[in-house]
């Protein structure tokens, strides 16, 4: 899939075409349409982002609910005490996805006594993924994860993609709106790897305000959970995050004052919006 | 895997799954015990080089502790080709680890582990592997030293021992074993325990192998022998004080 040629910034539309039926039939043109719709549909669900530094991984995300009678879905899980998962697209098949990871780590645990290292956890997933791309009774996931977890070579974090590939990175972000997440955690991560904990955290939530455009950040609209030596996985709660937005919404506040430098900030972010926007009013129920 | 089968009227195999069953009864070729302490710098394992058939002492060339990857010695004993068998099991466990090339590499703990999950389910499917592991390593300069039995009773000690090391050579552990024993004192010790060994275990022969693992690596000693002493004046006429005609 990374042959093709680089797909132009703007969001392209998939056409439909007679080699798309099937995801064990190519195109002429060495294509697996069926994967890389299915890699659409992580672009279609609401954004995840992590980062890490040295020792520590960051995983957040924005809740979405469905309306507002209900409650938002669940889109990051604890795999072990040194593993955690975000997701982005069809959170059913990152459920089911989820539960098969924690399997993993359990059966290793009990084995071994010893923490699964998550890279080898990663290749794991991308294998089970690689082989519903090339059945034809079955669809590829439609769920892309971002997976944070620790090993002997500290703390790590993997994207792993419908199509069976994955990736390592300092920081990433998927979903709807993650390009303004992207290019906010692109400015900075050279700086992640030293970063502290609390550095850490402040820049990830940094990165979901970038892909709320202009909406007030507020601790119900994110979740965020951290892991790193010496501390296994869990979710911050609410008062933690909305005391680390409290430390960067007075800062914007006395910014406001000065000349321009507001205003500036808020053009800025509107004007970073890569593809996605409009990808809203198609968005499925089951994608979130 | 050495096998006894029990000629036992059951019916017909095909309907009846125990019919044609085989199980390990008992041993044949047995390696007697192995002595083990955590040292200064790691660990310290001892074994003879014996292999037993029933009461003869039948091979005299038996290397009956072995380096696992690069972090765990495992000495064995009990019967030899089980022994032979969980070396092929972590053949290829350290060979699949190696392959992942990642960074990460199985401790002496996970090995442990691993092997206490395979005796504990061979044991309860009635057909043993009829050995006592004992597992030692160094990983990241801190030592590991765990024992494993063939009905899956697994523990962590300073010192271990297996078969009648258990019953000689651990009281005289628990009375002189220091956490920071040298090499050098860490050998005597383990010398005095095979001596005992040597003297009142008749499956233990003369002829012995010091194994070193700390975080440098594994070293097996040369095959060597114990200066013994058979002049006690008690030995000399042992029935001179016996009374009736036994």
């Amino acid at each position: 899939l990374q042959t093709r040629a680089p797909r132009k910034k703007k969001k392209a539309k998939m056409f439909r075409n007679q080699y798309d039926t099937d995801v064990t039939t190519w195109s002429p043109t060495g294509r697996l349409f069926q994967v890389e719709y299915a890699m659409e549909a992580v672009k279609q669900g609401s954004a995840a982002i992590g980062l890490r530094s040295r020792s520590h991984v960051v995983l957040a995300c924005v809740n979405k609910a469905q309306s507002e009678l209900s409650s938002h879905q669940k889109k990051i899980f604890k795999v072990d005490d040194h593993i955690g998962v975000a997701i982005a697209g069809l959170t059913a098949d990152g459920r089911v996805l989820s539960r098969y990871m924690r399997s993993e780590a359990i059966n290793h645990s009990f084995t071994y006594e010893s923490p699964l290292p998550v890279g080898r956890l990663v290749v794991h997933l991308a294998d089970k993924a690689q082989v519903c791309t090339q059945r034809s009774w079955k669809r590829p996931y439609g769920v892309g994860l971002l997976v944070g977890g620790l090993d002997e070579s500290g703390a790590h974090l993997y994207y792993n993609c419908p199509s069976g590939n994955y990736f390592e990175y300092q920081a990433f972000a998927i979903g709807s709106r993650s390009q303004a997440a992207k290019t906010y955690l692109e400015r900075r991560f050279e700086s992640f790897g030293d970063s502290s904990r609390e550095d850490l955290i402040k820049d990830a939530i940094l990165a979901v305000r970038e892909t709320l455009q202009g909406e007030t950040l507020k601790s119900s609209l994110c979740t965020v959970s951290v892991l790193g030596v010496g501390e296994p996985f869990h979710f911050l709660d609410q008062e933690t995050i909305q005391k680390v937005i409290d430390t960067f919404e007075k800062v914007a506040e006395d910014e406001e004052g000065e000349a321009g430098e507001g205003d500036a900030e808020a053009a800025a972010a509107p004007a970073e919006q890569g593809g996605g926007g409009a990808g809203d009013q198609d968005v499925a129920p089951m994608e979130m | 895997l050495v096998q006894f089968t029990i000629p036992i009227d059951n019916g017909d195999a095909l309907k009846n799954a125990e019919a044609d069953s085989q199980r390990t009864l008992y041993p044949y070729v047995t390696g007697t015990s192995i002595v083990a302490i955590k040292y200064k710098d790691g660990v310290l394992m001892a074994s003879d080089m014996g292999g037993s058939y029933g009461s003869t002492l039948r091979y005299k060339n038996i290397e009956r502790v072995k380096a696992i990857g690069k972090h765990s010695l495992l000495g064995a004993s009990g019967e030899i080709s089980d022994f032979q068998e969980i070396l092929r099991y972590l053949d290829e466990l350290v060979l699949n680890d190696n392959m992942w090339d990642d960074g990460n590499s199985l401790g002496p703990k996970e090995v442990h582990n691993y092997l206490t999950r395979v005796m504990y389910n061979r044991r309860n499917k009635f057909n043993p592997l009829w050995n006592t592991l004992v597992l030692g390593g160094v990983k990241n300069g801190e030592s590991y030293l765990g024992m494993v039995s063939m009905i899956g009773v697994s523990f962590e000690d300073n010192h271990v021992a297996t078969g009648f090391g258990n019953h000689l050579a651990r009281p005289i552990l628990r009375d002189e074993w220091r956490a920071d024993l040298s090499f050098e004192d860490g050998v005597k010790l383990l010398e005095k325990c095979m001596r005992v060994l040597l003297y009142r275990d008749r499956s233990a022969i003369n002829k012995l192998q010091i194994a070193k693992i700390t975080e440098e690596g594994v070293t097996v000693s040369q095959p060597y022998s114990l200066k013994t002493f058979w002049e006690f004046q008690a030995f000399h006429n042992p029935t001179a004080g016996a009374q009736g005609s036994w």
